[in-house]
């Protein structure tokens, strides 16, 4: 299958006068042609500096790419030009970020800033892309009408409908979206889900979706990558990580949750916190927090691989066949 | 049963003027809470929640209405008289990383309730109760020197718990106290603060948008709608058997860590919510609602009526 975006060995850190941040340590990952790759972690796991280094938009300094490749559509992205990655940026990968109130600017019309971003890309008039910029504002349910109102004007879900109609303006083939929802109310964030899926869909286009909720991931995601400090450690289809979860940071993660169904007495949490990027553990990242970690697990870093169909994990407990987490006691 | 309740707040009613009008924040809210429960209050942005929270602490004045703590009524209280009444009434914030002074380090931060209300007699005595609120709302003790920004979100919210407890109150208000934690951490805090409800029978009002939190940590729970309660029941009936359109699509707007399977289909509510200036006198949520019947446009606000023991609903499909 032809793949839209290659992630590969890819490493950032960032130069601070505090030291050397280690956000991402290598990971691997590629997005198939209309498939939708949920990344989830949490704070300062590095998906947001995976965003980034996909535009090549890591702020540099502090930030560095020092090794790795990201290949999208065919081409090498961490070798083109500011030309090209103009280019790039927009008509090729969108991105949708967190917050729509600081994503809009708060002094142009709403339809301007959607002519605008069209009339970067492809050249029309300005009362063409005028006339896009309403079409496209049907598209992401707001009547044409309002193109002439102000961000401010406009509720949180609705300026966010206005940031997706201008990534999808220029019809990418890739569209990443950071938290897009995590600002918004959970009706609101039901409909703009709904949105979001339905115009990949219709488009045929590939995302890649950035999240902390586990629950968002299951609603729209087709295969899943867990990032724990800027690693991945498990990744596989959305059945297998939810369904045949195999690392003990994926089940903690889990478990951590409430469960909606059941007034359950105590969650389990994860003991500990994440470690400091300055300062990455010796051996799997997650060993000084894991319940399963043996003297190995804090010398030797796991490398990610294959158990089953497209389903990977990194985690050296796996070495002993008879390995099972709680979670998922078959094993598969 | 009577002196078992520890608050009742009694046609709570919190209006605030706008160059546009009257904004209704809080519109007649009744409801009681037992020593040792917890109510949880649910709703979206704007539904009031947060403002009832801080009109029952009287952080801001009702307009109308009764607030009984302990069998007093408070609602005239100066703020000196409750000053007082603050060792009863604590708060915990959403945001750890505002609602704390940078300057302070934990001892001054924790201690600082303590100090100000003299509950302890000398410097040393203040300075043993801030270690020991440390251990039981587990801060290493190391970090009694650093100041907040030296940690992390899960450690700032236990100081903001800490000084809540630092006056031993009877009653806390919790403001989306984990809203600002990643999943993890947010267990580690549900946990400390049920922790704290077994052992020293605190009674909290949960305040959050999350429902798969509130579930956990509620006996009780009511749903707010622009200012309304528009459901209140035990919390597990509430999840069985939601009656309020606005609930049932609140919960189904959900979206479940689950993958295939048993997965229950969406039911997506259409709008967003309307403003809260100048509300006519009708059920707020019919603009949105999928299931109102055909006289509901033209019916008044529906009053909160106990169709089922112990559940509430204010919805014209069950009151005639």
């Amino acid at each position: 299958m032809e793949n839209v975006l290659e992630v590969k060995d890819l490493v950032v850190r960032y130069d601070t006068d505090d030291g050397i941040v280690r956000a991402i340590n290598g990971i691997s990952f590629s997005i198939g042609r209309e498939r939708t790759l949920g990344l989830v972690g949490e704070t300062g796991a590095g998906k947001t500096t995976t965003a980034l280094s996909i535009l090549n938009l890591v702020p540099d300094p502090p930030g560095v790419i020092s090794s790795g490749s990201i290949i999208l559509d065919g081409k090498e992205i961490l070798e083109m030009g500011e030309k090209e990655l103009e280019h790039m940026r927009g008509n090729d990968v969108a991105m949708i970020f967190q917050d729509p109130m600081t994503a809009l600017n708060p002094v142009i019309t709403v339809g301007e800033q959607i002519a605008e971003s069209v009339m970067l890309h492809e050249k029309l008039t300005k009362e063409k892309a005028m006339e896009r910029a309403k079409e496209m504002l049907e598209l992401v349910g707001i009547s044409g009408s309002r193109a002439y109102d102000y961000p401010h004007q406009l509720s949180g879900g609705m300026k966010q409908r206005v940031v997706i109609a201008i990534a999808l303006a220029c019809h990418p083939s890739l569209l990443i979206a950071d938290e897009p929802t995590t600002a918004l109310d959970v009706t609101i964030q039901a409909q703009v889900l709904a949105l979001i899926k339905e115009l990949i869909d219709n488009n045929h286009m590939s995302m890649l979706m950035i999240t902390h909720d586990l629950g968002v991931v299951a609603e729209v995601c087709d295969d899943v990558a867990v990032m724990y400090a800027g690693r991945i450690v498990e990744i596989g289809t959305a059945d297998e990580v939810f369904n045949h979860t195999l690392h003990p940071y994926t089940e903690g993660l889990f478990d951590s949750l409430p469960n909606l169904r059941q007034r359950g007495e105590e969650l389990i949490p994860i003991k500990g916190l994440m470690p400091d990027p300055m300062h990455l553990p010796e051996g799997c990242s997650f060993s000084p927090r894991c319940p399963y970690a043996t003297e190995e697990c804090h010398r030797a870093l796991p490398e990610l691989k294959l158990v089953n169909g497209t389903h990977y994990v990194a985690c050296g407990r796996y070495a002993d066949p008879s390995f099972r987490i709680r979670r998922n006691p078959d094993g598969k | 049963m009577e002196n078992n309740v520890i608050l009742e707040v009694k046609h709570l009613t919190k209006y605030f003027d706008t160059p546009k009008g009257k904004l209704h924040a809080v519109d007649d809210v009744s409801f009681s809470i037992n020593r040792g429960e917890t109510l949880g209050i649910v709703g979206e942005s704007g539904c009031g929640k947060s403002t009832t929270g801080r009109t029952i602490l009287k952080l801001i004045e009702p307009t109308s209405g009764q607030i009984i703590f302990n069998g007093t009524d408070i609602t005239k209280y100066s703020e000196r008289q409750m000053r007082k009444l603050r060792t009863d009434m604590q708060i915990i914030f959403q945001d750890p990383f505002s609602s704390l002074d940078p300057r302070q380090n934990i001892m001054q931060l924790i201690s600082e309730p303590i100090r100000e209300h003299h509950i302890c007699k000398s410097k040393e005595e203040v300075q043993k109760r801030t270690l020991e609120l440390m251990d039981i709302v587990g801060l290493a003790r190391r970090f009694v020197n650093s100041y907040p920004h030296e940690l992390d979100g899960g450690r700032r919210q236990r100081i903001g718990i800490a000084r809540a407890l630092s006056v031993n109150p009877k009653l806390i208000v919790c403001d989306e106290p984990v809203s600002a934690l990643d999943v993890s951490i947010q267990a580690q805090i549900l946990n400390l603060l049920k922790q704290l409800q077994r052992d020293i029978g605190l009674t909290y009002i949960f305040i959050t948008h999350d429902l798969s939190v509130v579930r956990y940590f509620s006996d009780d729970i009511a749903v707010m709608y622009l200012g309304q309660m528009v459901e209140k029941s035990p919390s597990d009936k509430l999840f069985e058997k939601p009656m309020h359109p606005y609930t049932r699509a609140l919960l189904s707007a959900i979206p479940l860590p689950i993958v295939g399977k048993e997965k229950p289909v969406r039911q997506l509510i259409r709008g967003e919510v309307t403003s809260p200036v100048n509300l006519p006198d009708r059920c707020r949520f019919l603009p949105r609602c999928s299931e109102c019947l055909e006289n509901c446009p033209n019916a008044k606000t529906p009053e909160l009526i106990e169709v089922e023991p112990k559940h509430f609903v204010a919805c014209h499909i069950y009151d005639c």
